[in-house]
């Protein structure tokens, strides 16, 4: 693997740490399956890209990202809270609507933002080469938004909304409104896809409205490859394994198209993505039974 | 002060499953009161406690707590005033979270959560002296994750969890009744100590009339989602089980059946 294909995985795996952190609150702090993420990442770089083009600070553009994400994100949860529909399905109806949402937004099927500021032209102009200086800046983004989401977790809120995903009954007993944090939890892990989505955009100098296909997937791999790395027994550690993860599966699947011999292609990506989710999901209890068999006890 | 006036509760209204669970309460429970709630199955006990809790909503009748009218509140809102221990450990507590997380979340209810730190050292070491006290060890065991601890231990806690803070009324969801004999009777101890201790309001569902008898001022009977009887002062205590059993079937002109009610 050249260095250049090994930072463009860093980079690539820094902001897929942002998903993996919206996936992360939604699938196992709020135990909610929320595939709203598909259609969040893409609206995050429309809203974005949308706003850049038409002259507004990339800085504002990029916090209007993350406000729309996060109404998508409560959006799905009030279906699902208020109006009763089922969690997989109150996020497949929005995922479907923002596709909408996002070709009215751009007025076409992408935007170029070739030549435009972004939030990444100030770490352009420090001199260093740009496979070096867009992953420093996603190392920026990336700390603050787990320093972030660490004092927000271990706050009373965040216990809070631990709780109400964990156990909603013991929850509510302990004068925690339940329907309210997940509508908050869900509206943060959509506002960080959506971040993830806008910072992708401006990295790759355009919004696509199909750039959401499968980014659900490729969180989920992150987060379940980042526990199967590193045990989560506390909230940081779980936060690290979010970040680990996703650098690691970018290295893993740059690694699997570079080895020629096995003849993959680009166009082979989904399918190596299903594949490594399904290995990592069936690797503990794998691991555990071939211990068993051999008569090792754990 | 608690009081509950003429509540009806209904499940599945105009379906072939309708159940009537209550069907007209009537209670006034005087501040300190510690009332014991008896009944078969299906008598309508956990209903009872539930929409206290606010978990079921009434079809008809008010409930009062304190001097406010709860009726229409949600369980998170009335958790102000109304704490509860469920009959399974695991309903409790939460096991993914560790002692001291459980035990934060207990210090905040009612209260409004902040963005400040959970655990804050000072907290800590107010939760840590609070857990000593229960003399199970557990305070050196703050950091482990509560899905460790055994089904009493866990009991134990959503005690202490549920007398953090200031309450009106103590739920009690048979909440022994999960647990080894030995187990049982050192929750049932613990929670006679508390409730002595803080002179709490409680309403304490039991399958044993021995409990319901031994334990607490006033002793109620469900039967059909009505109450059939309702003694206390000298006339409790001079009740015994068979008595109860005698009372039961005066009262309601039928026989028991011996397994419906364990005599324990």
């Amino acid at each position: 693997m050249s260095q250049i294909a090994f930072l463009g995985a860093i980079e690539t795996g820094l902001i897929f740490a942002l998903v993996a952190f919206g996936v992360f609150i939604s699938f196992r702090v709020l135990d909610f399956p929320d595939l709203t993420v598909d259609g969040s990442f893409p609206l995050g770089a429309a809203v974005s890209a949308t706003l850049i083009v038409s002259g507004v600070n990339p800085w504002l553009a990029t916090l209007a990202a993350m406000l729309a994400g996060g109404c998508a994100g409560w959006l799905t949860a009030w279906m699902n809270i208020k109006l009763n529909i089922l969690h997989l399905l109150a996020s497949i109806l929005t995922m479907i609507a923002l596709y909408s949402v996002n070709l009215r937004i751009m007025g076409k099927p992408n935007t170029a933002l070739l030549g435009e500021e972004t939030v990444l032209t100030p770490f352009e102009s420090l001199g260093l080469p740009y496979y070096y200086s867009t992953p420093l800046a996603f190392a920026v983004v990336v700390l603050i938004v787990v320093t972030l989401m660490y004092l927000f977790l271990t706050s009373e809120t965040g216990l809070g909304m631990r709780a109400a995903g964990a156990n909603r009954n013991m929850a509510r007993a302990q004068g925690i409104n339940t329907g309210g944090m997940i509508m908050l939890g869900m509206a943060i892990s959509n506002a960080l896809v959506a971040l993830a989505g806008s910072m992708f955009a401006q990295s790759q100098g355009a919004a696509d409205v199909t750039m959401g296909v499968g980014v659900i997937v490729v969180g989920l791999a992150s987060v379940i490859g980042g526990e199967a790395v590193m045990p989560p027994k506390t909230i940081l550690l779980a936060l690290l394994g979010c970040i680990l993860g996703s650098i690691l599966y970018r290295l893993a699947i740059a690694a699997a198209l570079n080895a020629d011999f096995l003849g993959l292609q680009a166009q082979d990506l989904n399918l190596i993505t299903a594949a490594l989710v399904a290995f990592a999901i069936v690797l503990p209890g794998a691991k555990r039974s071939v211990f068993r068999k051999s008569g090792v006890t754990k | 002060m608690i009081s509950i006036k003429d509540l009806h509760v209904c499940f599945g209204r105009g379906t072939p499953l309708e159940v009537h669970a209550l069907r007209g309460i009537d209670l006034n429970i005087p501040q300190g009161q510690f009332v014991t709630v008896i009944g078969s199955n299906g008598a309508g006990k956990s209903t009872l406690l539930n929409a206290l809790s606010g978990e079921i909503a009434p079809e008809m009748g008010r409930i009062i707590i304190g001097h406010q009218d709860v009726t229409r509140w949600p369980t998170h809102k009335r958790a102000k005033s109304v704490a509860r221990v469920f009959q399974d450990p695991k309903m409790g507590t939460c096991e993914s979270l560790t002692l001291e997380e459980n035990l934060a979340l207990g210090l905040s209810r009612g209260q409004r959560r902040s963005l400040r730190p959970a655990l804050k050292s000072s907290k800590v070491k107010e939760l840590k002296e609070l857990v000593a006290s229960l003399g199970l060890g557990l305070e050196n065991r703050l950091k482990d994750k509560i899905g460790l601890l055994s089904g009493g231990q866990r009991q134990a806690l959503s005690l202490l969890m549920a007398t953090l803070q200031p309450i009106e009324i103590l739920l009690l969801d048979e909440h022994t009744a999960a647990l080894d004999p030995k187990t049982a009777s050192y929750v049932l101890k613990l929670t006679a100590e508390i409730v002595e201790a803080d002179q709490l309001t409680v309403m304490m569902v039991t399958h044993s009339m021995q409990q319901a008898l031994s334990y607490g001022h006033r002793t109620l009977m469900l039967h059909e989602g009505q109450i059939i009887f309702d003694i206390h002062g000298e006339e409790r205590a001079s009740t015994t089980v068979a008595d109860l059993l005698n009372l039961f079937e005066r009262k309601r002109g039928e026989v028991l059946a011996d397994d419906a009610l364990l005599l324990g």
